[in-house]
């Protein structure tokens, strides 16, 4: 089987797996099933979605940024600002969201990299330092904003989707033919895979990782103007925990944490999937504790299924095989 | 003494790994003796102490100590049987107390806590054995220096019920005093019956402090004599065995101008004032022991470590290579010497490895790759350099050794790289792809391109080089042409800077 087709059969399980889900809660609750439902998803997921499309890339190299959800709320807290205190209009508001997302990530990259810290700890820090500052910023007050920051969330008329959702779509589609056709994209998979050997093969592998982790914070600042976008408002507590539905998605799409492996597509399966879970188990009426262990649960077999398939079919690298093989003396442990 | 009871006699013993390592190799180890290993890189000599300490099987013969058969599972049985061995390389973990290492795997406890005062009693008593009774044994391990550490590591090894000591190259990071020290207490513990082998490449120590030494050449043992009856020359002559059939169907190239040329190189301890010329169309070797700093310089010269002196002349023209990338521009390629870490993408096809460091070149507007370009591409390289695949598009990690090496290759012919450096081209694939391997570096030198292979295999170097370097301690120790060389005088050019040190006149 070539490398492309393997890439659709991928697509396609991940497509079923979604599937499923979504006929199983509609034999579970007979509402569940409607236009409605899916309207509401459409509509909920583009600040997620976006974010976890560019922490995809992150993983991708093996870095990792936790500070996506703070830089989130920062962003809206700006946006917010420049529309109710300083009266700017919507398109320099929004570059401003922006522009501080790219700020924070920049800065994420450039310590992480340049000092050779790692970036678990570099975007510790920040998920702090952006907190603080969002709530400085705003007094911790939650702003009103209104009709001038809603219109992105609001369905198009006749189409029934948002323009936000649209954008995610661009986003997601553009994020994986960045990956998988571009010079850039090819870096950060070798880079994932064995940086000593790209080192060694001439290429400076630091401005391509200082890159990707800027590109993740515009892409939460993005994500900062859809959050306020669909709220109305801006709230500076905005996106707590983000960071772990993120990088949840990305992980149940198949990408690797030790990176060199990932895809930005089967990422936005993994945000559809956690997003549909939520909103079918609120449906079928379960309480906010059962959904929050569900959750959980299909994190776990997700990626221990993706180890034990990537097990199997005697790929290197993967997370089972490093456990099994670390006993010793355990010659051939499965198969 | 030559009463003295054998306490361990080794018969044929045997182990392969691809490639035969240990072939009927007979050893003999009485009580209060200390018997010296010498040999060859890949002579056997650390394949046997890894067995005697349970770190690997042997495939066959016999171990005895004492008369019962010794086959340890792991370290820790071997250490149980009292076989105890200090590696080259210091173990110590510098965080923790000159105790805790030395007791590290029987820290003695109760319910679970460390009885810090019998710890460090019983440490006191260890370290009292070395001639370190005055250091405090909380003090924490990376305070000390490397002489120190060294003999940290050897009272923990005495700690235990010690009968055979295996030390292997235990000089290497010391100081003349601290060697005298090292000695001295060898000395003792051979009047306490203790059995030592002691691997080391310094003659002149060897000489000393050994009773017997026995010369290891291709997994036999050569020749076991006393060391009063024998001159390192002698040695050396063993270690080679006969001599090599001069090489055959000797081409000679017509060597074109000066391609590379360094001027008094350093870099780290490994490197120190390396200078050499390398001619376009010609093939240069630099032969040495492992640890000569063969592997260092090439590194250092493409930029893969820091430099800490001298200067680089591509085509007469100066370069300054800071990092890899400088020496990509300057046409400069290396094919490092452990592929799996430092070359290949192992999981990624040989598209991916091939095209890594040209990529640039299939990228149209935007950063489009344009991957029938590459495919390609590759096809012609799978086919120049005979690369067997079932397809480009098969990941790397599936390829044999012989193939991966060629895939490395590809590499930098795509990138138009005019200096090859090829450090140990052949290490670990079988016997027909070296050949392989050795008609692709002359038919590559046959273009014009310089290319410079580090190897350990002497007979390789001699009949692929147009001229050989020797490495010896960090520095160039002499130059060779085919006329003149021998293995012997290679082998002893490889040995020279241990030979040359000073022996001490210790008082007594």
């Amino acid at each position: 089987m070539t490398l492309k087709s393997k890439k659709l059969v991928e697509y396609a399980a991940m497509l079923v797996i979604w599937l499923g889900l979504v006929l199983l809660f509609g034999m579970l609750s007979q509402s569940f099933l409607s236009l409605r439902t899916f309207v509401t998803l459409a509509n909920r997921i583009p600040a997620l979605a976006v974010i976890a499309a560019g922490m995809t890339l992150v993983l991708v190299i093996g870095g990792i940024d936790l500070s996506v959800g703070s830089v989130l709320g920062l962003s809206g807290a700006l946006v917010g600002l420049a529309l109710v205190n300083w009266h700017l209009p919507f398109w320099v508001a929004t570059l401003l969201g922006l522009g501080v997302g790219l700020v924070a990530g920049t800065l994420n990259g450039l310590v992480s990299v340049g000092l050779g810290i790692p970036s678990f700890i570099v975007s510790l820090g920040m998920l702090e330092i952006a907190r603080g500052v969002a709530y400085l910023t705003t007094h911790s007050q939650t702003k009103y904003i209104g009709a001038t920051v809603e219109w992105p969330s609001a369905p198009i008329p006749g189409l029934g989707v948002s323009p936000a959702f649209l954008i995610t779509l661009l986003v997601i589609v553009a994020g994986q033919v960045v990956l998988s056709r571009t010079v850039f994209g090819r870096y950060l998979v070798a880079i994932g895979t064995n940086e000593s050997a790209v080192r060694l093969a001439g290429i400076n592998t630091k401005p391509v990782k200082v890159a990707v982790f800027a590109l993740l914070g515009l892409l939460t600042g993005l994500g900062g103007v859809f959050y306020t976008s669909r709220l109305g408002s801006s709230d500076p507590n905005a996106g707590v925990g983000l960071e772990l539905s993120a990088i949840a998605a990305v992980v149940i799409g198949g990408t690797s944490l030790m990176g060199g492996r990932g895809s930005v597509v089967n990422t936005f399966f993994g945000v559809l999937i956690i997003a549909t879970l939520e909103a079918g188990l609120a449906q079928v009426g379960a309480s906010e504790p059962t959904k929050r262990v569900i959750t959980g649960l299909v994190i776990v077999v997700a990626v221990v299924l993706d180890a034990w398939r990537h097990h199997l079919t005697g790929r290197k690298f993967s997370l089972l095989k490093r456990l099994f093989t670390a006993r010793p003396a355990s010659g051939t442990p499965i198969s | 003494m030559a009463e003295a009871a054998h306490l361990l006699q080794v018969t044929r013993l045997q182990k392969s790994y691809n490639v035969p390592v240990l072939l009927d190799f007979s050893f003999s180890l009485r009580s209060g003796e200390v018997h010296a290993l010498v040999g060859s890189n890949g002579a056997g000599k650390s394949t046997f102490a890894k067995i005697l300490c349970g770190l690997t099987p042997a495939d066959g013969g016999e171990i005895r100590l004492a008369g019962l058969p010794h086959a340890p599972a792991s370290k820790r049985a071997a250490e149980h049987a009292g076989v105890i061995m200090v590696l080259q390389e210091l173990n110590v973990i510098g965080t923790l107390s000159v105790a805790e290492n030395i007791f590290l795997n029987r820290l003695p406890c109760r319910a679970g806590f460390v009885q810090r005062s019998r710890l460090h009693e019983s440490a006191r008593a260890a370290l009292a054995r070395v001639g370190l009774g005055d250091l405090d044994p909380a003090t924490p391990a990376g305070a000390l220096g490397v002489g120190h550490q060294q003999l940290v590591e050897l009272a923990g090894a005495l700690s235990r019920n010690c009968r055979v000591l295996i030390l292997d190259e235990p000089t290497a990071a010391l100081t003349d005093p601290e060697i005298e020290r090292l000695f001295g207490h060898l000395r003792k513990l051979r009047q306490e019956g203790v059995g030592i082998i002691y691997v080391s490449h310094r003659m002149d120590e060897i000489k000393r402090i050994a009773d017997r030494i026995t010369v290891m050449r291709d997994g036999r043992a050569v020749a076991t004599h006393l060391s009063v009856d024998v001159t390192p020359d002698c040695l050396v002559r063993e270690m080679v065995g006969h001599e090599l059939p001069e090489r055959g169907g000797l081409s000679e190239r017509p060597a074109g101008p000066v391609a590379l040329s360094v001027r008094n190189l350093s870099a780290g301890d490994q490197v120190r004032d390396v200078s050499f010329t390398l001619r376009q169309g010609e093939i240069l070797g630099i032969a040495g022991l492992i640890g000569s700093g063969r592997t260092e310089t090439l590194r250092a010269i493409f930029g893969a470590d820091v430099k800490s002196g001298g200067e680089t002349f591509v085509d007469g023209k100066a370069v300054k290579i800071l990092c890899p990338t400088d020496a990509l521009l300057a046409g400069i390629g290396l094919m490092p010497e452990d592929r799996k870490q430092d070359g290949l993408l192992m999981p990624q096809s040989i598209r991916v490895n091939t095209t890594l460091n040209t990529l640039v070149r299939y990228a149209r507007a935007g950063g489009w790759l344009d991957t029938g370009a590459e495919e390609r591409t590759t096809e012609a390289y799978r086919q120049r350099l005979q690369i067997s695949c079932n397809s480009v598009e098969q990941a790397v990690g599936e390829l044999s050794g012989g193939n991966q090496q060629k895939v490395v290759v590809a590499r930098w012919l795509a990138r138009d790289c005019r200096i090859l450096l090829f450090d140990e081209p052949t290490r670990g694939i079988d016997v027909a792809a070296k050949q392989t391997m050795y008609e692709l570096l002359r038919e590559l030198a046959g273009e014009g391109k310089a290319v410079l292979v580090v190897s350990s295999e002497l007979e390789e170097l001699m009949s692929l080089c147009d001229r050989l370097l020797v490495m010896s301690q960090g520095c160039i120790s002499a130059e060779f042409t085919p006329g003149e060389w021998t293995q012997e005088k290679i082998t002893r050019a490889a040995f020279s800077g241990h030979l040359d040190r000073k022996v001490e006149s210790h008082p007594s």
